[in-house]
C-alpha cells in the first residue's frame, strides 16, 4: 500500500510505464483493520443499549430505582477488577513483543482471573437484585439495566473463552505471527470492553444513584 | 419423566398441529416444492454432482463463486417473494361485493409480512451482495476478498436465514405484523405464536452474515487495491460498494440490538416495548428505522454504481463528473442517518422535530439529482448502444425520477399526515425499489453475466423481460398512487367500496405483466445457456469496458490476475487499451491463495438448528446447537493451514491457453 502513492503516473516517461507488476504483490494484512471495524459495529450495539437505557432508565413503574438498588462499593471493587485486567493484558502484550512466551501466558492467565472475578461479582449482584424482587421483568428501567450490563458481561464471558483458547494455541503452536495477530485482536476486544464498562459505571451506576 | 414431559423437553411447543394441513394453498405449495426439491436432488444424485457441488461451490472461498451463489439465492427467493405479491394482488382484485377472496385475513397478513421481509432481506440483499462480491475484487485488481473464509460463512448464514423463512411456510406460520414487526402487535400479548419468532431468528441469523460481509468488503476495498489505485481512481461501482458496506456496518448492529430487545420481551418477559411497566413501543420504532432507512440506501447505492458503469460503457465515454458522483455518494451515505423519523411523522414529535427530518429528507434529493444529471451528461454526445443493460438504465432513470418526486412529496410532514400508511406510500417505495434496485440488478446481471459465465445473455429475451417489467411496473403501481390519494390504506385483505375495484384489477394486471417479465428472464437464462456457443465471449471484454474486470478472461481464472495490474487512470482498463498495454506473458510466479473449507456451511447449519429450536422453545436442542456452534468455531481456529500456492507452471499453462484462444478469434 505504501508504494501506491510514491510514483505519480505523470512523472514516469511513457515508455517506462508498468501496467503489470513483475514482483509478487502482497496487500497489507487487513485483519487488524477488519477487527477494528467489527469492534465499531459492536460499539453500535452498546450505543443502542445505552440509548435504550437513556430513554427507559427512569421508568421505574412504581418499582425500585437505581438509588434504592445500587451498591456502589461493590461496583467499585468490580470496576477495579476489570481495570486491573486491562493493565495485566497490557503487560502480556509487552511480553509478547519481547517474544517471552512463558511470562506472556502467565499475564494472560492473571488477566483471565481478574475477568472471572469481575464476572463473579456481577453475577452475585444480579442474583442479589433478582432475589430482592428487582429482576429484569420488574420495570423498563430494570429491563434496560440488566440488558446493558448483562450484554457487557456476556462479552467478557466470550473474551475469557477466547483467552483460554488462545492460551492453548500459544502453548501448542508458540508465538507465531498468526497467534500474535490473534493476541492483538483479543487485546483490542478486551480494552474495548473496559472502555464500555467505564461508560456503564458512569452512566448507569454513578448517575443512577443521583436522586 | 413421563412421555409428554419428554416430548416437551425435546420438541418444545412443536406439535403436529403446526403443520398447516388444513390450508389447501399451503399444502399445494408444499407438494409442488417437495416434488421440485426431490426432482432436483434426484438429478444431482443421478449426475453424481454432490462431490462437485461440495468441493467446488459449497465450501469454496472464491469470491466469484460465492457471488454467483448469492445471485442464485436471490433469484430463487425472488420467485417466492413474487408469489406472495401476485397472491395479494389477486386477492385484492377479487375481494369485492361480498366475495371474501381466497385469503382470510390471518393468511393475508402473513403474506404481506413475508413478501416485505423476503424481498428486502433475501432478494435484494443477496443480489446486491452477490454483485459486490463478484465485481469489487476484480475491479480493484485483487485476487480475493480480505477474509475469504468469512465470506463463505456470511453467505451460508444468509442461506440459513432464508431457510428459516421458508420453513415458516410449512411448519407453523410467519409473523402477521408487517415487515418491521412493530410492538406491541409483535409483543407476546398480541402475537403469542411462533410467527414473530420466525421473523426474529431468520433476521438475526442472516444479519450476522450481512454484517460480517460488510466488514469484509470494507477491509478489502481499503487494503487490497492494486498499486496506483488511489481512492479517487477507484471505479465508481467500487466507491458505491464501499459506502454501502460502511452503511451495513453502521446500521445492521442496530437491527441486531433492537431484535434482541424484542426477543427479550418475548422470551424473558422484560418490558422494553410493552404497554405497561414503563415500556415504550416508540423506542422500537425509532431504533428499527435507524437501521431501516440506511437499509434502503444499502440497496440502492450499489445499483447507482451499476448504472454509472453501464452508462459510461455503453455511451463510450468517461463518466461525467466522477468526483461529484463520489461526493454525492458520500453525502447520501451520511444523510441517510439523519432522516429516519420521516417514517413516522405521525408519531407526534412536534413541529420542530418533524421539520428537521422533513428538511433533511428533501436535502437527500439534491445529491441524488446530481447523479441523474451526471448520467444524462455522460450520455450526452456519447455513442450510445442500447444493449440490454443500457435499456434497464434508461428505464430506471425515467421511473426512478418519478419515485423520487413522490418521495419528496411524502417528506413534507403535513402531506405525510394525509398519505401515511396509504397505498400512495406503497406505490412510492415500490417505485424506487423496483425502478431503482430491481432495474439496477437486472442491468448488472445482464452487464456482468458474460464475465461470470463466458457467454452473453440472449438479448431478445432480455428485451422482452425488460419491457414486461417496465410496463408491468407502471400498470401495477400507478393505480396505487391514485388509490392512495383517495385515502385507501395498506395491508387490507378486502374493501367495502365497489368503486375501488377497477383500480385493483388494473394493478393485478400489472402484476401479471411483471410475472411475464420474470418468466422472460428465466427463459433468457435458459435460451442463453442453449445458445452459449453463439453468445460466447472469448475476448473477456464483450462490451468494450473501462474497468479492470474486463481485462481478465471470461470467466476469470481462480486467481483473477496472473500479474497484479498497476493503475494509472480512473478507467484503468480503458487506459491500458488506449496505450496498448497488452498482456504480460512471462515471468509467472506461484500465486498465494486461500484454501476451501467446510466450516462455513457447518456453522451456518448449526445456526439454523439453533434458530429453529429457539423459535419452537426447544431449549435443550437450542443449547446443544449453541454449544456445538462455539465448539466448531473454536475448532476451526485450530486450523492454521488455510492457504496454498498455485504453482507457476499451472499459471503459465492457464495463461497460455488464453493466449491461444485469443489468437484463434482475432
Amino acid at each position: 500500500m505504501s508504494d501506491m502513492h510514491a510514483t505519480p503516473s505523470a512523472a514516469i516517461a511513457e515508455q517506462d510505464i508498468e501496467f503489470w507488476m513483475s514482483k509478487d504483490h502482497h496487500p497489507a494484512n487487513g485483519t487488524l483493520l477488519g477487527f477494528w471495524i467489527y469492534l465499531m459495529s459492536d460499539c453500535l450495539i452498546f450505543a443502542c443499549l445505552f440509548a435504550t437505557y437513556g430513554v427507559l432508565g427512569r421508568s421505574y413503574a412504581g418499582g425500585p430505582s437505581g438509588a434504592d438498588l445500587f451498591d456502589l462499593p461493590l461496583v467499585a471493587v468490580n470496576t477495579t477488577m476489570l481495570l486491573l485486567s486491562s493493565i495485566t493484558y497490557g503487560f502480556a502484550v509487552l511480553e509478547m513483543q519481547k517474544n517471552r512466551r512463558g511470562t506472556m501466558m502467565a499475564w494472560l492467565i492473571v488477566t483471565g482471573l481478574f475477568g472471572a472475578a469481575f464476572l463473579g461479582i456481577e453475577l452475585f449482584e444480579f442474583a442479589h437484585l433478582i432475589h430482592e424482587g428487582a429482576g429484569p421483568q420488574r420495570s423498563a428501567f430494570l429491563s434496560s439495566f440488566f440488558t446493558l450490563v448483562g450484554t457487557h458481561g456476556l462479552h467478557v464471558t466470550f473474551g475469557i473463552i477466547w483467552l483460554i483458547t488462545l492460551l492453548f494455541q500459544v502453548g501448542r503452536f508458540g508465538l507465531t505471527p498468526a497467534n500474535k495477530r490473534r493476541i492483538m485482536c483479543l487485546s483490542m476486544f478486551w480494552h474495548f470492553l473496559d472502555v464500555v464498562w467505564v461508560g456503564v459505571f458512569t452512566f448507569v451506576y454513578l448517575m443512577g444513584v443521583l436522586p | 419423566m413421563n412421555m409428554p414431559d419428554l416430548a416437551k423437553l425435546i420438541f418444545g411447543r412443536l406439535t403436529l398441529e403446526a403443520i398447516p394441513y388444513h390450508e389447501p394453498i399451503l399444502i399445494g405449495t408444499f407438494i409442488a416444492v417437495a416434488i421440485g426439491g426431490i426432482a432436483l436432488l434426484a438429478l444431482i444424485t443421478k449426475h453424481k454432482l454432490w462431490g462437485y457441488l461440495w468441493s467446488e461451490w459449497f465450501t469454496s472461498i472464491d469470491h466469484k463463486k460465492i457471488g454467483i451463489m448469492y445471485m442464485v439465492l436471490g433469484i430463487v427467493m425472488l420467485l417466492r417473494g413474487f408469489s406472495d405479491a401476485i397472491m395479494m394482488r389477486a386477492q385484492q382484485a377479487i375481494a369485492f361485493n361480498g366475495n371474501p377472496g381466497f385469503l382470510p385475513p390471518h393468511h393475508y397478513d402473513q403474506i404481506f409480512t413475508a413478501h416485505g421481509v423476503i424481498m428486502i432481506f433475501f432478494v435484494a440483499m443477496p443480489l446486491v451482495t452477490g454483485l459486490m462480491n463478484y465485481v469489487v475484487p476484480l475491479q480493484i485488481g485483487a485476487r480475493d476478498v480480505a477474509f475469504p473464509f468469512l465470506n463463505n460463512f456470511s453467505f451460508w448464514m444468509t442461506v440459513a436465514g432464508a431457510m428459516l423463512v421458508m420453513a415458516s411456510l410449512f411448519v407453523g406460520e410467519f409473523a402477521r405484523t408487517g415487515w418491521l414487526a412493530y410492538p406491541p402487535l409483535s409483543g407476546l400479548a398480541q402475537s403469542p405464536d411462533v410467527g414473530v419468532d420466525y421473523y426474529i431468528w431468520s433476521l438475526q441469523v442472516a444479519g450476522v452474515g450481512t454484517t460480517l460481509s460488510g466488514i469484509n468488503l470494507i477491509a478489502t476495498i481499503v487494503k487490497m487495491r492494486a498499486p496506483g489505485m488511489s481512492m479517487m481512481k477507484m471505479p465508481i461501482f467500487t466507491w458505491t460498494s464501499l459506502c454501502t458496506n460502511v452503511l451495513i456496518v453502521a446500521a445492521f448492529p442496530v437491527l441486531t440490538a433492537v431484535l434482541v430487545l424484542l426477543s427479550l420481551d418475548r422470551y424473558v418477559g422484560t418490558n422494553f416495548f410493552t404497554n405497561d411497566f414503563g415500556g415504550n413501543a416508540m423506542m422500537y420504532v425509532n431504533l428499527i428505522w435507524i437501521w431501516g432507512h440506511p437499509e434502503v440506501y444499502i440497496l440502492v447505492l450499489p445499483v447507482f454504481g451499476v448504472f454509472s458503469e453501464v452508462t459510461s460503457t455503453f455511451s463510450r465515454k468517461r463518466l461525467f463528473g466522477y468526483a461529484s458522483m463520489v461526493y454525492a455518494t458520500v453525502v447520501i451515505t451520511v444523510l441517510s442517518y439523519l432522516v429516519w423519523l420521516h417514517h413516522f411523522f405521525t408519531m407526534g414529535s412536534g413541529a420542530s422535530v418533524n421539520s428537521f427530518f422533513g428538511i433533511t429528507t428533501m436535502i437527500i434529493s439534491i445529491p441524488t439529482g446530481a447523479k441523474i444529471f451526471n448520467w444524462l451528461f455522460t450520455m450526452y454526445r456519447g455513442r450510445i448502444k442500447f444493449d440490454v443493460p443500457m435499456l434497464w438504465t434508461v428505464g430506471f432513470m425515467v421511473t426512478f425520477v418519478i419515485g423520487g418526486m413522490t418521495g419528496v412529496m411524502l417528506a413534507v410532514p403535513p402531506a405525510d399526515f394525509l398519505l401515511h400508511n396509504s397505498l400512495f406510500l406503497i406505490a412510492h417505495f415500490h417505485n424506487v425499489i423496483i425502478g431503482g434496485v430491481i432495474f439496477g440488478l437486472f442491468a448488472g446481471i445482464n452487464y456482468w453475466f458474460p464475465k461470470a459465465f463466458g457467454y452473453r445473455l440472449d438479448p431478445f429475451w432480455g428485451k422482452v423481460s425488460f419491457w414486461f417489467w417496465l410496463v408491468g411496473f407502471w400498470v401495477a403501481f400507478m393505480p396505487l398512487y391514485v388509490l392512495g390519494f383517495m385515502g385507501v390504506t395498506r395491508r387490507m385483505n378486502h374493501f367495502e367500496d365497489p368503486s375501488l375495484q377497477i383500480w385493483f384489477q388494473i394493478a393485478a394486471f400489472g402484476a401479471f405483466l411483471i410475472a411475464l417479465g420474470i418468466g422472460a428472464f428465466l427463459v433468457q437464462l435458459w435460451v442463453s445457456y442453449k445458445r452459449r456457443d453463439e453468445l460466447r465471449d472469448v475476448t473477456g471484454d464483450p462490451w468494450h469496458g473501462r474497468t479492470l474486470e474486463w481485462s481478465t478472461s471470461s470467466p476469470p481464472p481462480e486467481y483473477n490476475f496472473a500479474f497484479t495490474p498497476v493503475i494509472h487512470d480512473m478507467d484503468a482498463w480503458w487506459d491500458m487499451k488506449e496505450r496498448n498495454a497488452g498482456r504480460r506473458l512471462e515471468g509467472y510466479l506461484p500465486i498465494h491463495m486461500p484454501k476451501n473449507t467446510g466450516a462455513g456451511i457447518i456453522l451456518a447449519g448449526l445456526a439454523f438448528v439453533f434458530g429453529f429450536a429457539m423459535i419452537w422453545h426447544m431449549f435443550l436442542v437450542a443449547g446443544l446447537a449453541f454449544v456445538a456452534l462455539i465448539v466448531t468455531a473454536i475448532g476451526h481456529t485450530f486450523n492454521y493451514k488455510r492457504d496454498y500456492h498455485i504453482p507457476a507452471d499451472v499459471v503459465a499453462r492457464t495463461e497460455a491457453a488464453r493466449t491461444e484462444e485469443l489468437a484463434a478469434h482475432v
